[in-house]
Order: C-alpha cells, then structure tokens, then sequence
C-alpha cells in the first residue's frame, strides 16, 4: 500500500515526519539527502523513533540510545533487542511516499528503505 | 598491547571490551567481576522488574550470540592493584597481569550509619537487592523511602502503584534540587503528592526501630517523629567502588580522578563508568557522572586513550543525559544545572508535569529537562551537544 506522506519541500535535511498508521511509521531525511521508513516504535519500550537522535543513516532511540540502521532496521545493541521493520520509500512529483512493507509488524524484517531523493 | 584486564563486569565494562574489539583490540581479555551475573541492566530494578512487569531474561546487557572473546571470571572480586606490574589481585588470591587495565567497578548504595540494618531495610543497587525488595514489596502494607533522589522516588512510584502506602523522607528542603535545581526539583518531586504519596522534606533519619523477631517496624525521624513502616528503602545515594585501588597510586577523589578521556595517572590505566570522576574542561573540575548513557558511551574514548597511549585526540563526550521514569511521567535531562543563573519553561506547563525547561548561564543554555516532551528534548539536548564539542 503507497502512502503519501508529506511534501519533500517540509521535510528539512535532519528531520523526521510520523505517519499516524498502525502501527505509526517514521520518515528520515538525512543530513545526505537520503529518505528512509521505519516502524516508529522503538522494539525496547514504547519510544518514537521519529524523536530520535538521526545521525547518519542510523537513528538513536530518544530513551535508551539503542541505534537502529535505518537502511536494514537492525539494532546495534540491548536493551532493545529486536529490529524494527522498514518501508520503501518513493519520491513522486515532490511528494514523499511510502510502501509499506508486507512483513508483519513487529518480527524481524530485512528489506532495505530504498535510497530516494539523493539529487540535491 | 597483549593483554587487556577490565574489572568490572556491567554495562561499563561490557562497553569497554566491547569498544576494544570494535576498534581492533585482538589480544587477550579478561573481565573481573564481583557479582555472579553476567552483565545485566540496572534501571529496570527500580522501574519494570520491581513492579513485576520484565523478568531477567529482560535485563541481560549482551546482544543474542554476542561473543567479545573474553575471559569472563565471574563472582571473583579486585583486591589491588600493582602500580609496576598492572597487576590485579583477586579475593580468592588470584592475580591476572595485563599491558591495559580499564577500571568500571562502579558505585555501591550507601547504607544509614550503623549497625547492619533490621529485616525489611533495603537499598537497591544489585539483582539480589531488587529480588528481596519485589518480595517485600508484595507484602503490601507502609513503605517507607529514606532519600528523594532519583532511585527513591522511582521505588516510591513503583510500589505506590503495587498499592502501597507511601512516604517519602527527604532530608533538603527540596528533593532533586542537586541535580536538577530548586525549581524544577520542586516541580518533579511534586509528582509525589499528585499521587497521594507523602512528601516529608527537610528532615534527617535517626534509625529504624525492629520488632522482637527482628523485622523493621518503624523509621524514627531526627526530629522525634515515627513513622510506622512494614518496609523500609533507604536511596541515599552510591558512592564509587575504589578500595581496593588504595595504595596503587591511582589518584582517587570522589571516584577515580581521571582526564577528559578517561586516563588515570597511571601508564596503561583508564577508569569509565559510576566509579570514575572525569575532567570536565568546560566546568574545571572532576565530576563523577552516574548515569547509564555515560557508562554506554564513554568507554570507547577511554579505550581509544588506552591503545593509542594517549595520542588519539579522542572526541569530547556527549553532555551527560540521563532519564527517570515516576507515576507515568518521563524524565529526560540533560547537561548540568550546577552554575545555571537562570531556568526558563519552553513549553508546557510545569503544574500539569509537561514541560521543557532550559537552563543558561550568562544566556547560553547549559542543561534541559524535559518531562513527557522527548522530540523537543532531543533537539535541545543535540543543540548542547553542538556547542560543547
Ligand atoms: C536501581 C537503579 C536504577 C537506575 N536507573 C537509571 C535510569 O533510569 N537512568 C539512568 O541514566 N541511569 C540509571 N541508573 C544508573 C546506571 O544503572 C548506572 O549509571 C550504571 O549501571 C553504571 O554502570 P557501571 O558499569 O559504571 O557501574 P555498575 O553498574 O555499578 O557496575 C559495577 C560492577 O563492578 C563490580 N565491582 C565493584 N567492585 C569490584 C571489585 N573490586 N572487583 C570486581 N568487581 C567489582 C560491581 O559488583 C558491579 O557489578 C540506575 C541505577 C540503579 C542502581
Ligand atoms: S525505548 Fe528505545 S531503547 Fe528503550
């Protein structure tokens, strides 16, 4: 399911949008340009990553400072302990889009957020 | 470097051996620690494994399958240090000798002057004291909290939702006004009465009184007062773990007195965590910092200080941050409210405890403290971080 999300014009280099689906998906802009989707609920306790420290392409839970690579939703180390699943991605007409991904919510998921927008 | 010895087996020492192979330490590398269990996570002892709602399996600090290739000697505890050798004496008179030694021994809970307290006195720094406090817990009846610091009114906005009856005992006029100010110590210790826990400030403890069996039956105040108590916790601070380094040489103040990455005196000898007392350039002075995030993070400069002896011009730490969680309400604060002139609300409202409020010196912001405001928090706790580096 393509989602729209936000103009890419209002989603400045370093922020995050929060998609009020369930369950909630976050949106990054990276300081590089690039956009990644992720699951917005940290895996430890109930946190939004969209609030989180972006550094990168890795976004630090605001509570407990588990890292998540944005491009594969891995975690780096406890107390969170499991991925988050990701989203593609899609930048259409300057609209930001996101696919959500088929995985269940929740279990691990692998497929990477697509790199998009990196012009500019 | 050989051979690497880290004591201390929690979260700065796991993040110590973990920062050493990560920056490609492949020497040998041993891990003392007094306690029997494998790293495990501390905040949860006062917040979801006291109130029953994570187990401990939940608070294990190693990531599944998470090999360093160390060796761990667990339940073994650092008597001294050998200045010459680097070398560490074990309880059991063992010694381990090593090129590197990384000192994360932590901070114990302080205890009320005295004799060995009656049954059902508490302090909670360790899994053994949490399992014996949940136990007591679920006995119902008064608790009584000896301290209103962080610790203590986490354990009071734990039992008071197991459906305790709760008091407070502080002895400042306002809790948390060390930390985190007069004012904003008043409004997050104010909290407690919003839940009909009591609140009593300004007042020492002179003891417990014990029943015949032994068993806690009341905290009886400096002032003459008794409060009635089925169970008592006393949260009156930790203090650092360093004993056993008298007579190594290691400068010791309030903790291990070290530079701004992390090196003690000593050649080969670095200190991360509750025990050591950094040199903090933009306050001038030492300062133990007892919070999670630092024992997580530090380690890896300190580490870096150590293979490179010294030469690594290591990256400056992150302003101190840590977080609380009471009655519902997160707690997030950051920077150091020591040497602020002036605290601002930002946004919200402190009565209804939602707020963020900064605090400046000469106009510059030097710490934040939000409560339930973790997007605007971390944009002012990045904002600090950009100006201390
Ligand atoms: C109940 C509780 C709740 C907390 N909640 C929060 C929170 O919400 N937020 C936050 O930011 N921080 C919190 N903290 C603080 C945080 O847990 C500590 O900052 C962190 O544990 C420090 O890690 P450390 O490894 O330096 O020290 P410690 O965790 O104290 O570990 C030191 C280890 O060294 C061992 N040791 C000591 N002496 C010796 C010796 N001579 N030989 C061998 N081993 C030795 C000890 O047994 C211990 O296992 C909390 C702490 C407690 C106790
Ligand atoms: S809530 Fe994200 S690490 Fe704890």
């Amino acid at each position: 399911m393509m989602i729209p999300v936000c103009r890419l014009a209002d989603l400045p280099r370093g922020e995050a949008f929060r998609l009020e689906t369930d369950p909630p998906v976050a949106v990054f802009h990276t300081e590089e340009g690039e956009l990644y989707a992720v699951d917005d609920t940290c895996t430890h306790q109930d946190a939004s990553l969209a609030d989180g420290w972006l550094e990168g392409c890795e976004v630090e839970c605001p509570l407990h400072a588990s890292k998540f690579d944005l491009r594969t939703g891995a975690v780096d180390a406890p107390p969170a302990r499991r991925p988050v699943r990701t989203h593609e991605v899609v930048v259409e007409d300057g609209m930001v889009h996101v696919r959500l991904s088929a995985a269940a919510p929740g279990p691990p998921s692998c497929a990477a957020g697509r790199l998009a927008g990196g012009a500019g | 470097m050989r051979a690497v010895l880290v004591v201390g087996a929690s979260l700065a020492g796991l993040s110590a051996a973990r920062a050493l192979r990560a920056q490609g330490y492949d020497g040998r590398l041993v891990v003392v620690g007094d306690e029997p269990h494998r790293p495990y996570d501390r905040p949860p002892l006062s917040k979801e494994f006291l109130a029953g709602r994570a187990d401990e399996a939940a608070l294990v600090l190693e990531a599944d399958g998470e090999d360093l290739g160390a060796e761990w000697l667990l339940g073994a505890r650092a008597v001294t240090l050998d200045p010459g050798t680097r070398g560490v004496g074990l309880a059991d008179g063992r010694a381990v000798t090593a090129d590197g030694v990384v000192i994360a021994t932590g901070a114990a809970a302080r205890t009320l002057p005295g004799a060995a307290g009656p049954s059902g006195v508490h302090t909670l720094r360790t899994l053994d004291d949490a399992r014996a406090l949940r136990a007591d817990l679920a006995r119902g009846g008064r608790l009584v909290v000896i301290g209103g610091g962080f610790i203590g009114a986490e354990v009071a906005s734990t039992a008071y939702a197991l459906g305790l009856d709760v008091t407070v005992v502080e002895a400042a006029p306002t809790p948390l006004s060390g930390p985190l100010g007069e004012t904003m110590g008043g409004v997050v210790s104010g909290l407690h009465a919003d839940h009909g826990v009591r609140l009593l400030c300004g007042t020492g403890v002179r003891g417990t009184e014990a029943d015949g069996g032994g068993r806690v039956v009341a905290v009886v105040l400096a002032d003459g007062r008794r409060l009635p108590a089925d169970t008592v916790v006393v949260g009156i601070g930790a203090r650092p773990c360093t004993d056993w380094l008298a007579g190594s040489g290691i400068e010791l103040g309030d903790g291990v007195l070290c530079g701004a990455d992390g090196r003690t005196g000593l050649p080969g000898v670095v200190a991360v965590g509750d025990c050591a007392a950094w040199y903090d350039p933009a306050a001038g002075a030492h300062h133990r910092v007892e919070h999670w995030t630092g024992a997580l993070e530090r380690p890896a400069t300190a580490v870096a200080a150590l293979l490179s002896g010294g030469a690594g011009g290591q990256r400056a730490p992150r302003p101190p941050y840590f977080w609380s969680d009471q009655y519902g309400v997160r707690i997030q604060f950051a920077g150091r409210a020591a040497g602020a002139d002036t605290v601002t609300v930002e946004e919200g409202v402190p009565e209804e405890r939602d707020v963020l409020a900064v605090y400046r010196r000469g106009g510059v912001p030097v710490a934040v403290l939000g409560m339930n405001r973790p997007r605007s928090f971390t944009r002012w706790r990045k904002q600090l971080a950009a100006a201390a580096s």
